[in-house]
């Protein structure tokens, strides 16, 4: 017990320990955090009136990034898969921070549900035991169920494989190896269910279709591992911690395989919608040419589609894909059109026009901005700490009576 | 519609009672109520007490008898204190034998709209610039014609042939497809013909499915009712309503003193709070004492039909069984207890 007080303070005096880079990092951080704080506070004072939600457009970017934000949780995946499946030497090395991934992303998304919902001081009614839970009807309460343990399933994971390291003791592979495979499953589970959550709703057509949770699999195992790449290259250039780039490789060739089926699953969706071009497809319509002068998402859908069209190419040629200078903007390329496309792309032409058949257009109001950014600058900062305290156990700087003290002068 | 933005009407003067009801909502909503006891004057005191019991309850539906007594004298009292006016909390359950259903003779709506406006003063919804909610919604479709100039202009569907009623840019006689925001000097208009829609009291409710914690439910008697203070607002029952009618209150709703109707029902028109969906429940605090909705009561032409699908003299089964009768969306399998009908 005594063991793993010292670990905790050990790794967070390691989280945060720096240079000026890394100070003005968090400071910057911290600028948007308090924009969040201040946000949510006058969301929770005034109602979700100071969002530019209305009933026509129920839900909007909180959700859009929530949905996102699981995609990126879930893609921790394409890390520990390769690594402990195929014995990928190189990945099996640093699967841990693909774990620290997975846990800041996961609580970005408890945030925004947070943030999503009306009443969040209500929250403990979806709580087992003390709330009452809709289960098995509702799939929100799925939702709830398979991101809490996918959180509970990467905290364990991560922290003992990082404390076993930290005091230096062999690993019970009897207990880690079934976590690990348990987690890899889960992990595919929450990204199905947050699927499952907005394509059973036959009310909005533009959803309501079974391409759905394997488009969402692929795209954030395309979006997911890019994020990685570039954490990774960082994680390398300003820490000593070695990544050999057979480990890029490896990631790099997941996003262009998952790019490449999603991109072949958004071409079916459309051409399915479009050439019996019925009532139903008003959503994917509006989305792609607007609605009698209504088309603040049109750029925004092309954009999306030029990013992962282009990236998908360029990533294609091997040359280009190993690249290392290259690589880290082809994935900035594919996590932004990903996001527009799984966030904006998604979500508001789901909801307009109303089942009425009502067209409303939906900006974010500053308030949704502050909370938006505030959030993933929450969740940076995690990672961050999360990043540098597991890479100073993986080096050995942080570890149990040793050299840790030496780290943190 | 439902919401406008329109900031200057916030600068509110800062009555009694609203002071109270803000008082109140800040205790909820951030959870810094200790504090506010603490600092509130005296008559604040017990509706910020009450404010502090109610959410701490159980979900209405698993309360035992007692507990449910206890909520309604609470709620009574704070409302009465909050409206200044005598206000009864009524939580009279689901009446043995009665399904209730809801006939509307589409032939002879006019869209005046008193429907909707009735509804507003009976049930309590907000009004005001800031939020307004309707539970009725009256579309107005247009009446379905061929025009040659239409068909030019609009250039669409090509030259393949002939959209049947209106053009790309005119949907017409299309369900689901008519506008609600009309304003007419004079109803019903020549070219126009109206379809009301509200909550279809669904016999298999997604909206009840999709909830993540019951707060909304079918009763015995087939209405669909909201226990407002277990509502988490995520609004997924908006989501997966396929008839559009929920509605949320996005902000503290707007009701004035005056105008606040004192008899109410736990699950039906008692104030509302913020962050939190409603919709119609065929006037729960009214039928479920034997008396007809509002809008029944109001329309003009007696378009509108209420009654007990199970007992066959009733003024819905009659309709059923002489009348041509439609429901809306049947492809979707919720099994409206609202019906359409023409003679
Ligand atoms: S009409 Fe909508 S709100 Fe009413 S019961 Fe059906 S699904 Fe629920
Ligand atoms: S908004 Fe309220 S009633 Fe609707 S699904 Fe959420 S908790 Fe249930």
């Amino acid at each position: 017990m005594k063991r793993f007080l010292q670990f905790a303070i050990d790794f967070i005096r390691a989280g945060f320990t720096g240079g000026l880079m890394f100070w003005a990092w968090m400071l910057f951080l911290s600028f948007f955090i308090m924009l969040w704080g201040y946000g949510e506070f006058v969301q929770i004072r005034d109602g979700m009136i100071v969002t530019n939600l209305t009933d026509q457009v129920s839900w909007g970017l909180y959700l859009a990034n929530f949905v996102f934000m699981v995609g990126v949780a879930a893609a921790a995946v394409t890390v520990v898969f390769p690594a402990y499946v195929y014995k990928h030497h190189e990945l099996h090395k640093i699967v841990v921070l693909g774990e620290m991934l997975a846990i800041a992303a996961v609580i970005m998304c408890l945030l925004f549900v947070t943030a999503h919902m009306g009443r969040p001081d209500r929250i403990w009614h979806i709580i087992p035991v003390i709330g009452i839970y809709n289960w098995p009807n509702a799939m929100l309460t799925w939702d709830v169920l398979v991101l809490t343990g996918y959180l509970i399933l990467n905290l364990v994971g991560g922290f003992y494989f990082l404390f076993k390291k930290y005091t230096d003791q062999p690993l019970n592979k009897s207990f880690y190896i079934p976590l690990i495979f348990i987690a890899i499953v889960w992990a595919l589970s929450i990204h199905t269910v947050t699927a499952f959550l907005i394509n059973t709703m036959p009310a909005r057509p533009m959803w309501h279709h079974s391409i759905m949770p394997i488009k969402f699999i692929t795209t954030a195992f395309a979006a997911g591992p890019s994020l990685i790449i570039i954490v990774f290259m960082l994680v390398r250039k300003f820490t000593p911690l070695k990544i050999a780039d057979e480990a890029f490789h490896m990631l790099s060739q997941i996003v262009t395989w998952c790019l490449g089926i999603a991109l072949f699953l958004v071409l079916s969706e459309i051409v399915t919608e479009l050439y019996p071009s019925t009532e139903h497809t008003a959503g994917l319509k509006y989305l792609m040419f607007g609605h009698n002068g209504l088309n603040m998402l049109v750029p925004f859908f092309w954009t999306a589609i030029a990013l992962m069209v282009g990236s998908f190419i360029l990533l294609l040629i091997p040359r280009i894909r190993k690249n290392m200078t290259i690589l880290p903007f082809l994935c900035v390329g594919v996590f932004v059109g990903i996001w527009i496309d799984k966030g904006m792309g998604l979500m508001l032409p789901g909801v307009i026009p109303t089942p009425i058949g009502e067209f409303a257009e939906y900006s974010p109001s500053m308030i949704e901005m502050m909370i938006i950014l505030g959030v993933w600058a929450i969740g940076l900062f995690i990672l961050t700490v999360l990043i540098k305290g597991a890479v100073g156990v993986l080096l050995g700087d942080v570890s149990y009576g040793g050299k840790s003290d030496a780290a943190a002068t | 519609m439902s919401k406008e933005d329109n900031k200057e009407n916030g600068a509110q003067s800062v009555s009694r009672r609203d002071f109270l009801r803000k008082a109140g909502t800040y205790s909820a909503a951030s959870l810094s109520g200790a504090a506010m006891l603490l600092s509130n004057p005296k008559p604040a005191q017990a509706t910020t007490n009450v404010e502090w019991a109610e959410h701490f309850q159980k979900n209405y539906r698993l309360m035992t008898e007692e507990e449910k007594q206890e909520a309604l004298d609470r709620l009574e009292k704070r409302y009465s204190e909050e409206f200044g006016k005598e206000v009864t909390v009524d939580g009279s359950p689901a009446m043995d034998g009665v399904l209730f259903g809801y006939a509307l003779n589409i032939q002879k709506c006019i869209g005046c709209r008193r429907c909707a406006k009735a509804c507003v003063a009976e049930n309590n919804q907000s009004r005001g610039d800031e939020q307004q909610i309707e539970w009725i919604r009256v579309l107005r479709l247009e009446k379905g014609q061929f025009s040659a100039d239409d068909r030019d202009n609009a250039g669409y569907p090509g030259d393949y042939g002939i959209q049947v009623g209106g053009n790309a840019y005119k949907p017409a006689g299309v369900v689901l497809e008519g506008q609600h925001y009309y304003e007419a000097e004079q109803v019903p208009e020549k070219d126009a013909f109206y379809m009301p829609m509200q909550c279809m009291q669904c016999e298999k409710p997604p909206c009840v499915k999709v909830c993540p914690v019951q707060t909304t439910y079918r009763d015995p008697d087939g209405i669909v009712v909201i226990d407002y203070n277990w509502c988490i607002g995520c609004r997924m029952c908006i989501g997966a309503c396929p008839y559009w009618a929920r509605r949320f209150n996005w902000g503290e709703p707007s009701l004035p003193a005056e105008e606040m109707n004192p008899v109410t029902h736990y699950l039906g028109n008692r104030p509302r709070m913020k962050g939190v969906a409603e919709k119609c429940t065929f006037c729960v605090q009214r039928t479920r004492k034997g008396r007809w909705t509002a809008c029944v009561e109001v329309c003009p032409v007696g378009a509108r039909k209420l009654g007990n699908l199970l007992d066959p003299e009733s003024d819905v089964r009659k309709v059923l069984e002489t009348k041509k009768v439609f429901r809306l969306r049947a492809d979707l399998n919720t099994y409206p207890k609202f019906f359409y009908f023409m003679d």
